[in-house]
C-alpha cells in the first residue's frame, strides 16, 4: 500500500446548491474507483474540511463515471447573497477535497 | 427516423458571463440555436426593483445590446436566439429589440414571450387556492418573511419555449425557466418529441445540463488546467443532437479550451445533487446510467440516460430582505503573519466590543492558508503573507457601517506591516436572501406571444 493524494488518481469540480455543496470527484481509472471509494467516508471528509461543513454529508455513487458525488450541507455560511464568507458558492471545494491523503495498492 | 442534426450553441452561462463569446459563436456560425443565461438567483429582485421605478425596464439590457452586435447575422445565418432575457418584464424586453430591428432596417422580427413564471403579484391569490409556500430546505414557515419578499418566480420547463418557436419566433425571451430548458425547447420544437417522452426528455436535459454554463464543459474551471491550451480564446459549447436523443457536446474549430471525458464528466458532476433523481420541471433524470465515450478531437458523445415522469410540482424562487452586510480586507506581511493576522482581528473585534458593539452574525478568515478552511491552518504552515477578511451581518444598517469604521484604524495602532486597504471603507449591501418553495403545477398558467412590428 501507497499513500498518495486524491489528485494523483481522481479530479473533482464543486459547486453551490442553496446552503448545501456538492464535490463530484471523479477516478480516472475504474480500479482505483474501486479500489479507493470505501476510504473516502463522510466522517473522513469532515474532519478533512474542518469547520466550513456545518451539517452532515451525503455520498453517492455513479459507477458508470467512475465518480462519488458528495454533499456538504450547511458549509457556505448560509450561501447565496446571505454568506459572509469569502468561498459563498463552494468553488474551492473540489480542490481542498483533492488534497486528500487515500490509499492505493502498489 | 432521420438523423438530421440541430446544433445548439451557449454563449452565456450566468449573469455577468464573457460578452464576446455569443458574438464569436454567431460568427463561427454553422449553429442553428444560440442559448443565454441573464438570470441570477439575486438577479429577480433587482429587476422587480428597476421595473417598479420605470414601467419599460426590468429585464436584462445587456441582451438588447448584445443582439444589436448579432441580429444582422442571426437573421442572414437563420439562427434563433433562446434566452431568460426577459426577467420581470419580457414586453418591454420585446419592445426595445424591435427598436433595434427598426435601426438595422430589419423587417419581420418576430420575437415570442413566455409570461406567467412570475407571480410576485398573485402570492396571496395562491395561497388562498391551497399554496404554503413553506421553505422546501428547511420546511419554516413562510409568513417569517412574507411582508419582506422581493422577487418570486416559478421555475417554468421547456414547453413553452418549444411552443413560441413553433409559432415561428426568431428570438424567444422568458423570464424564469429552467436552464437546461433553454436547450431542450428547440429540441421539443425541431423533433416533435413529445412531453411523455422521457427518454428522449432526459437526453435532452442532460446535453442542457452539460452546457448550461458555458465554458466550463469546455476547458473552464477543469481540474487539470496545465493541459489546456488557448484559455483567453476557450471556445463555448456547441450540442448536435439527433432525433434518437443520443449527442454530441463539442467546440468550434479553432477555439482554445477542450472537450474531453473529464471536461464533460466534471460539469456533468457539477451542482448535482442525488445523482438518481434529477428534478425538472419536463422530467426526472437518472445520471447514473449515462454512458459517454470520446468521438474524436474535442467530441464527446452521451447515450443512454433515463428519465421518468416529472413530479407534480414546480420550485418557485422567492427573494427576500434579510438585512445588512459588510466585509472589508487587509493584508498582514512579514514573518509570523498568520500570528499577527489572528491578533489583528482579534483587536479589532475587542474594539468593537468596547464601543458597545455587537452582530448577530460575524466571519473571520485567514486567507491564503487554505483553499476553503482558513481557520484550520496545516502545523507547518508559515507564508509572508495572510490576507485577513472580516464580516458581519446586521438587520441595524448602523451597526453595519460602525463595523466598517473599525478597519482601518489597525494599521497604525496595531501590529506593523498591514496594508491593503486602498478601497477605503466597506460599504454596507443590502441582503436579498433566497427562499426556495413548491407550489402545484396545477396553480401556474404559463402563456407564449409574438410580438412583432405593427
Amino acid at each position: 500500500m501507497k499513500t498518495v493524494k486524491l489528485y494523483d488518481i481522481a479530479h473533482a469540480r464543486s459547486g453551490d446548491k442553496g446552503p448545501n455543496s456538492n464535490t463530484g470527484v471523479i477516478f480516472y481509472k475504474k480500479s482505483d474507483y474501486e479500489f479507493v471509494k470505501s476510504q473516502l467516508t463522510t466522517e473522513k471528509i469532515k474532519a478533512h474540511f474542518g469547520g466550513i461543513v456545518r451539517g452532515e454529508i451525503i455520498k453517492y455513487e455513479l459507477p458508470n463515471l467512475n465518480a462519488l458525488n458528495f454533499i456538504l450541507k450547511d458549509s457556505l455560511g448560509g450561501g447565496g447573497s446571505e454568506s459572509l464568507i469569502n468561498d459563498a458558492q463552494g468553488k474551492t471545494h473540489g480542490q481542498m477535497m483533492l488534497m486528500m491523503d487515500v490509499e492505493i495498492e502498489e | 427516423m432521420s438523423n438530421r442534426i440541430v446544433r445548439i450553441a451557449n454563449g452565456q452561462g450566468f449573469w455577468g458571463d464573457s460578452i464576446e463569446a455569443p458574438v464569436q459563436l454567431v460568427e463561427g456560425g454553422g449553429i442553428d440555436y444560440l442559448t443565454l443565461d441573464y438570470l441570477a438567483e439575486v438577479t429577480m429582485s433587482i429587476m422587480q426593483r428597476q421595473k417598479e421605478k420605470n414601467p419599460e425596464a426590468g429585464y436584462a439590457r445587456d441582451f438588447v445590446e448584445l443582439i444589436d452586435r448579432i441580429l444582422p447575422q442571426l437573421m442572414e445565418k437563420n439562427i434563433k436566439v433562446i434566452a431568460n432575457a426577459g426577467g420581470v418584464n419580457s414586453p418591454a424586453a420585446a419592445k426595445a429589440l424591435l427598436k433595434v430591428a427598426e435601426k438595422h432596417n430589419i423587417s419581420g422580427l418576430k420575437i415570442g414571450i413566455i409570461v406567467g413564471d412570475d407571480i410576485l403579484y398573485s402570492i396571496d391569490d395562491l395561497q388562498a387556492k391551497g399554496a404554503t409556500f413553506a421553505n422546501m430546505e428547511n420546511g419554516e414557515n413562510f409568513s417569517d418573511i412574507k411582508d419582506k419578499v422581493k422577487s418570486a418566480n416559478v421555475y417554468i420547463g421547456a414547453e413553452p419555449i418549444a411552443k413560441a418557436l413553433d409559432m415561428g419566433a426568431h428570438i424567444v425571451l422568458a423570464g424564469r425557466v429552467t436552464d437546461p430548458a433553454l436547450a431542450l425547447g428547440p429540441m421539443i420544437h425541431e423533433f416533435g418529441w413529445k412531453m411523455d417522452d422521457f427518454h428522449r426528455l432526459a437526453m435532452g436535459t442532460l446535453a442542457g445540463h452539460i452546457t448550461e454554463c458555458g465554458a466550463q464543459c469546455t476547458g473552464g474551471n477543469y481540474s487539470r488546467w496545465w493541459d489546456i491550451k488557448d484559455y483567453a480564446g476557450i471556445g463555448y459549447p456547441v450540442i448536435e443532437i439527433e432525433e434518437s436523443g443520443e449527442f454530441v457536446i463539442t467546440k468550434q474549430k479553432g477555439t482554445g479550451g477542450i472537450v474531453n471525458l473529464m471536461s464533460i464528466s466534471e460539469q456533468l458532476l457539477y451542482e448535482m445533487g442525488d445523482p438518481n433523481n434529477y428534478i425538472s420541471p419536463d422530467v426526472v433524470v437518472d445520471f447514473t446510467g449515462v454512458k459517454i465515450k470520446e468521438d474524436g478531437e474535442n467530441r464527446v458523445k452521451a447515450m443512454d440516460v433515463n428519465g421518468i415522469e416529472p413530479t407534480e410540482f414546480y420550485k418557485v424562487s422567492l427573494s427576500y430582505f434579510a438585512g445588512y452586510k459588510a466585509s472589508g480586507q487587509l493584508t498582514v506581511s512579514g514573518p509570523r503573519a498568520l500570528d499577527k493576522a489572528k491578533l489583528v482581528a482579534e483587536i479589532i473585534w475587542e474594539r468593537l466590543k468596547r464601543a458597545g458593539y455587537s452582530f448577530e452574525e460575524t466571519s473571520t478568515e485567514f486567507l491564503g492558508v487554505s483553499p476553503c478552511d482558513m481557520e484550520h491552518p496545516p502545523k507547518e504552515f508559515e507564508v509572508n503573507g495572510i490576507v485577513l477578511r472580516l464580516g458581519v451581518r446586521d438587520e441595524d444598517r448602523d451597526k453595519v457601517v460602525r463595523f466598517s469604521k473599525e478597519i482601518a484604524p489597525v494599521i497604525t495602532s496595531g501590529p506593523p506591516g498591514i496594508t491593503g486597504f486602498a478601497g477605503g471603507r466597506p460599504k454596507p449591501q443590502e441582503i436579498i436572501a433566497y427562499w426556495p418553495a413548491l407550489i402545484p403545477k396545477t396553480l401556474i398558467k404559463t402563456s407564449v406571444h409574438i410580438v412583432e412590428e405593427k
